[in-house]
């Protein structure tokens, strides 16, 4: 028997009390753990997508719409520009470079683009198995396409006009392109990009599946984005004035994005106040039951001192029944968020087809840490390098904001503990025995 | 052998100075500290357990003076060489009776291995007849087996000094020949001196050795 062991005991012997400060505290954390891994791992999909697209020429309309649906695609595209007007745009001296773009159709929800092989390259997304498309109505599909739908190498499958849900595409029959079949040559390795989530193909094939093709090699050919790498800050400037009389426009991904968090920041501030709160709540839950638990107790704790306990071991029973407390809240309220995220993952994957990594514990570069206290403790190391490996082996990474949470509910939890402790720890010892 | 020797002791609020005979009881010994009730008894057993600091004169217990120690090796001189045994039973309640045997060598760190701890508390818990309760939580014990189970909490540790604050003050005139029968079997066994502090008149007969706290307010 030890400390610790009676810390467990003292709690287990009230268990509403302890339940409800756990549930409370528990809340509280997941629900600030929620709120930081959603938005971390929503921005790092967003900025993994972003990847230096600087621009983003498309229909005229609204430039959110644009880059949710050209960049993200998770939203419908505004419509079609024609290529000879997007290939004189890449003529531009302030641009680099451009990868176009051509869709509207899609198979089972996931939406078949017609591109360039640039596209993957420019996300640096590897091939699994097979090869890249080559002719028309080949494709390379995306890892979770692959998952999901089961494709394999040399399966075929008709395209259905427009990007309906799953449910639609089966029961849409008349939807679906009969005229020609697409055939499955590759598919990717697994990227956290958008690329997951997309069949590319030719662009020609895109035309082909509309008859389009082959018709009039003079027709002009249409596609519904092209995305930009700007060669200097100029093309943000010059080619809105250059695109002013035609039916295109540049929208600029960075201030989009921008105006979107801007918009959702209302929403997230209250939750994290609502969060905060509840932590709040949670501390004053413990501080109470600690409080209330120390007029009933002052005798059996007077009681121990007369046994040899000195008021040193009793606050340590004191702090590890906080302790106690608050690292069951918070690794309660760490499983609690994972399982929201679980289910946040879910409802993002059916509605956008985009995947939250719910099984990532708290990502915190830790290596950081570690080197820092290598360079600063040189006799630290081997035990640096150690946790080093074995973060490699477990494949954990750590975000210090969770990270830091947890610390702050365990250091209150334990503080709310101990100042109810305090006033009776320094009672007299006599007094105490002799009022009963 | 304790003693003590010129205690007096005065409370914060109080104009009033408590001056304690001075006594002597030998190691195995047993003393009686007879007084009425707010004649300052309980004053002066925990001026004796080292519970209050005395404001003159000392408190000896097999040559150690309490009030030479620091608090904390205080302490641990009380876990290691004094069991109470309150006249209220107390005990850490989310705490099994065995476990709260187990406390003062817990709170000591007492070199006494778990296994001789196991075994010593077996041994207790059956002689005393509270082995059936050995699991049970003290709030699932009757008033006379709270009030065995602390005895045999005071002893377990075999402690130098037996103290027992009114012992018998509730009890009828069997149960309290029953009680001090087996307080002083029990300090006999594990060698301790034992000192009674009551106002049970009955007492006085059974003890030559003792001192009667009259008019110590001055």
């Amino acid at each position: 028997m030890n400390l610790f062991y009676i810390a467990r005991k003292n709690l287990s012997a009230k268990p509403l009390q302890t339940t409800l400060s756990i549930i409370l505290l528990a809340f509280g954390i997941g629900m600030s753990s929620l709120m930081i891994l959603t938005e971390k791992q929503i921005q790092d999909q967003f900025d993994r997508n972003l990847k230096d697209i600087d621009l983003v020429l498309g229909a005229k309309g609204s430039g959110l719409q644009s880059i949710l649906a050209n960049v993200y695609h998770i939203d419908a595209p505004l419509g079609n520009i024609s290529l000879d007007a997007a290939n004189e745009i890449l003529k531009n001296p302030h641009i680099e470079s451009g990868i176009p773009l051509a869709y509207g159709d899609s198979y089972m929800s996931y939406r078949i683009v017609g591109t360039e092989h640039s596209y993957p390259e420019h996300y640096e997304v590897d091939i699994e198995e097979g090869r890249l498309w080559e002719d028309t109505y080949e494709v390379t599909i995306g890892k979770e396409v692959a998952s999901d739908l089961g494709l394999k190498l040399g399966d075929t499958f008709f395209s259905s006009h427009g990007l309906l849900d799953k449910q639609d595409a089966i029961d849409d029959t008349l939807a679906i392109h009969k005229n020609a079949e697409f055939v499955v040559v590759g598919i990717f390795k697994a990227s956290s990009s958008v690329i997951d989530q997309l069949i590319l193909t030719r662009v020609e094939s895109i035309w082909a599946i509309h008859g389009d093709y082959g018709d009039d090699p003079d027709k002009n050919r249409e596609i519904t984005a092209m995305l930009l790498k700007k060669r200097n800050n100029l093309a943000v400037l010059t080619l809105p004035n250059i695109l002013r009389e035609t039916n295109m426009q540049v929208a600029l991904p960075a201030i989009e994005i921008n105006r979107l968090n801007d918009r959702f920041s209302v929403g997230i501030n209250a939750i994290n106040a609502i969060a905060f709160l509840i932590v709040i709540l949670s501390f004053a839950s413990i501080f109470i039951s600690v409080f209330e638990s120390m007029q009933t107790r002052k005798y059996e704790l007077a009681l121990m001192r007369t046994m040899g306990g000195s008021s040193g071991s009793l606050y340590k029973l004191i702090i590890l029944e906080g302790g106690l407390l608050s690292t069951m809240g918070a690794i309660t309220g760490l499983v609690f968020s994972r399982i929201c995220l679980l289910i946040l993952s879910r409802a993002m994957q059916d509605k956008f087809k985009y995947s939250i990594d719910h099984m990532s514990l708290v990502m915190w570069d830790i290596s950081e840490t570690l080197n820092y206290i290598c360079l600063k403790f040189k006799f630290l190391c081997g035990i640096c390098d150690k946790i080093n490996e074995l973060r490699q082996f477990v494949n954990i990474e750590y975000y210090s904001p969770e990270v830091l949470i947890v610390f702050c509910a365990i250091f209150v939890g334990i503080t709310a503990s101990v100042i109810p402790a305090w006033g009776t720890l320094n009672r007299d010892i006599s007094r105490t025995l002799s009022e009963d | 052998m304790i003693a003590s020797c010129d205690l007096t002791f005065k409370y914060h609020n109080s104009e009033q100075e408590l001056v304690f005979p001075d006594f002597n009881c030998p190691n195995g010994g047993r003393f009686l500290i007879l007084g009425d009730s707010g004649s300052g008894k309980t004053t002066m057993l925990h001026l004796m357990c080292g519970l209050l600091n005395a404001r003159t004169g000392k408190v000896e217990i097999n040559g150690v003076n309490l009030q030479s120690l620091g608090t904390k090796n205080l302490d641990h001189f009380r876990g290691k060489n004094i069991g109470v045994i309150f006249q209220k039973a107390h005990f850490v309640q989310s705490l099994t009776i065995k476990e709260n045997l187990y406390l003062p060598s817990m709170l000591t760190k007492s070199a006494i291995t778990s296994g001789e701890l196991n075994v010593r508390s077996d041994e207790l818990l059956v002689r005393l007849r509270l082995d059936h309760k050995a699991n049970s939580l003290p709030r699932d014990l009757s008033m006379g087996e709270q009030q065995r189970a602390s005895i045999a909490r005071a002893i377990i540790h075999k402690p130098k000094v037996i103290f027992a604050d009114e012992p018998t003050s509730a009890l009828d005139d069997k149960s309290t020949e029953a009680v001090m029968s087996l307080l002083e079997e029990e300090a006999q066994l594990v060698g301790a001196s034992l000192i009674i502090v009551t106002h049970d008149q009955r007492l006085k007969s059974r003890y030559s050795d003792r001192v009667e706290l009259k008019s110590i307010a001055r």
